[in-house]
């Protein structure tokens, strides 16, 4: 068997969307954890965003996260095409559909709607990407008036992006919020059939892993979905400043 | 549980051939026994079609035992209608109160094209059973049947799988039209015995080739086929079958 025929066989296809959606998972724990560093700046001893400016500095210098950052876009970009061809792929089998849908029987409405959550936050990254990525990597850290946005950790002389303030600005408007915290629950829901489904595409059948993959992929969704939902909000209740 | 009798309305798909488009036409049948199944029910209907001299609906049965997988009918949104674990056949009308109004359409599948009204054309299974699913053996006396030991939890899985009657359903029910289900069941019971495992590399790269070239969507694990299946195959069969899909392929010589 050839590479080829290997990946573009059905299940090659779907051992594609394994793969990279089990590399996407594990980056989610990073991106997750380090933002989680924003939670510093609250009640009386905030940290007015330090620690959480050091950790995404760290990751916006250190070569071998600039690396991996080359390969999570290539997998994302896989993860994304490949899931719209598979979605258009699959749905050209039925050219006749049925009066009657066969409705939630078995199935959950989530695990049916794998391509449009998957739309959904891939429409959310761009705005994402807008938002914080581009910023840091290309245009600069400004703010509304254009001004280069620095951080200075304290004691010492080291400038750094002030990422933080960045994130106070874009989510003190209310319609930020909304989208992000959209995105969010698209994300737990593509999490909750995607987690455990992509171990069993991947050959998992054995009762005991199988049972344990779905526990915790159902805790590993909701813990990272609603982390990532609460982001957005602290700063615009402004439990975090 | 009481006999009944019944009136009912159903919504029939009606196509004359594969070329043909087809539409629903509305029938009401009268004085129907809650004792009778589902098929017997067509069978009085059609008896009536003929007398007035109209064309019979045709559906596909054979045993009506529920052990042959020939009756294929998707009735109100559902294979099989809407009994756990049943086949058409065994599904009897005390499944139905008076009045109801029952919708019965053909399984819907690009590679399961209609012939003519609730029967569609299979064959597309046996194309995949032949290209693998079957063991190698050479003629001769039979063997002992203890000389080949098999682990008593295999040999009750391998029998669960082989419990697939291919009628169809999985596909059916499946919103991508994946035949991953009764794939997953022939590939399985074969894997799981001893008597397989000689070919099992070549077995399920050949059949899912098949599968593939036959027009069947891909498995994105909703479950939908297993809640349908009138054998109750578990989609556990399929993480098996990615599981023998995956070191046939990435073990594979050259």
């Amino acid at each position: 068997m050839t590479w080829k025929q290997i990946f573009t066989s059905s299940i090659g296809k779907k051992i594609t969307m394994a793969l990279t959606g089990v590399f996407l998972i594990l980056f989610l724990i990073v991106h997750v954890g380090l933002n989680a560093c924003i939670w510093n700046a609250t009640g009386k001893n905030s940290d007015h965003g330090r620690m959480f400016n050091i950790a995404a500095n760290f990751m916006g210098t250190m070569v071998v996260v600039r690396i991996i950052e080359i390969g999570l876009f290539v997998f994302i970009f896989i993860h994304a095409i490949q899931g719209l061809f598979l979605e258009a792929y699959n749905r050209s089998k039925r050219n006749v559909q049925y009066a009657i849908n066969y409705g939630n029987r078995g199935s959950t409405w989530y695990s049916r709607s794998m391509g449009l959550l998957g739309t959904l936050i891939l429409l959310f990254l761009i705005l994402h990407w807008i938002n914080f990525w581009i910023p840091s990597r290309f245009t600069g850290v400004k703010d509304q008036n254009g001004n280069i946005m620095e951080f200075i950790v304290p004691g010492t002389n080291i400038h750094m992006h002030n990422l933080f303030a960045l994130m106070q600005i874009t989510f003190s408007q209310l319609w930020v919020v909304i989208v992000y915290v959209l995105g969010c629950i698209s994300l737990g829901f593509h999490l909750m059939h995607g987690f455990s489904s992509a171990f069993k595409t991947l050959g998992v059948h054995n009762k005991r892993y199988v049972s344990m993959l779905r526990g915790f992929g159902y805790t590993f969704s909701i813990i990272v979905s609603l982390a990532f939902a609460m982001m957005p909000v602290s700063f615009y209740a402004g439990w975090v400043k | 549980m009481e006999h009944y009798n019944m009136n009912l309305t159903l919504k029939v798909w009606r196509q004359r051939n594969s070329k043909e488009k087809g539409k629903f036409e509305t029938y009401k049948v009268e004085n129907i026994s809650s004792e009778m199944s589902f098929l017997e029910m067509f069978d009085v209907l059609n008896e009536r079609l003929i007398l007035e001299g109209k064309e019979p609906i045709a559906f596909d049965h054979d045993c009506r035992e529920g052990i042959c997988g020939s009756c294929a009918m998707y009735i109100n949104g559902k294979p099989h209608g809407p009994w756990k674990a049943n086949t058409v056949c065994q599904l009897h009308m005390r499944a139905f109160k008076d009045s109801d109004t029952i919708v019965v359409e053909p399984w819907r599948a690009k590679a399961f094209p209609v012939i003519k009204d609730l029967v569609v054309d299979r064959s597309a299974f046996d194309r995949i059973i032949q290209s693998g699913g079957f063991v190698s053996v050479n003629t001769g006396n039979a063997v002992d049947a203890n000389a080949v030991a098999v682990e008593k939890e295999n040999a009750d899985k391998a029998f669960a799988a082989a419990a697939c009657i291919g009628c169809g359903a999985c596909v059916a029910a499946c919103k991508n039209s994946s035949a991953m289900l009764f794939l997953s069941a022939k590939v399985s019971h074969l894997a799981l015995l001893p008597q397989g495992n000689p070919e099992r590399k070549t077995r399920v790269v050949a059949m899912l080739n098949q599968m593939d070239k036959e027009g069947f969507g891909a498995c994105t694990f909703t479950n939908a086929c297993e809640a349908t299946c009138p054998k109750e195959i578990s989609v556990m069969n399929i993480a098996r079958l990615n599981q023998e899909y995956f070191v046939a392929s990435f073990t594979a010589d050259k």
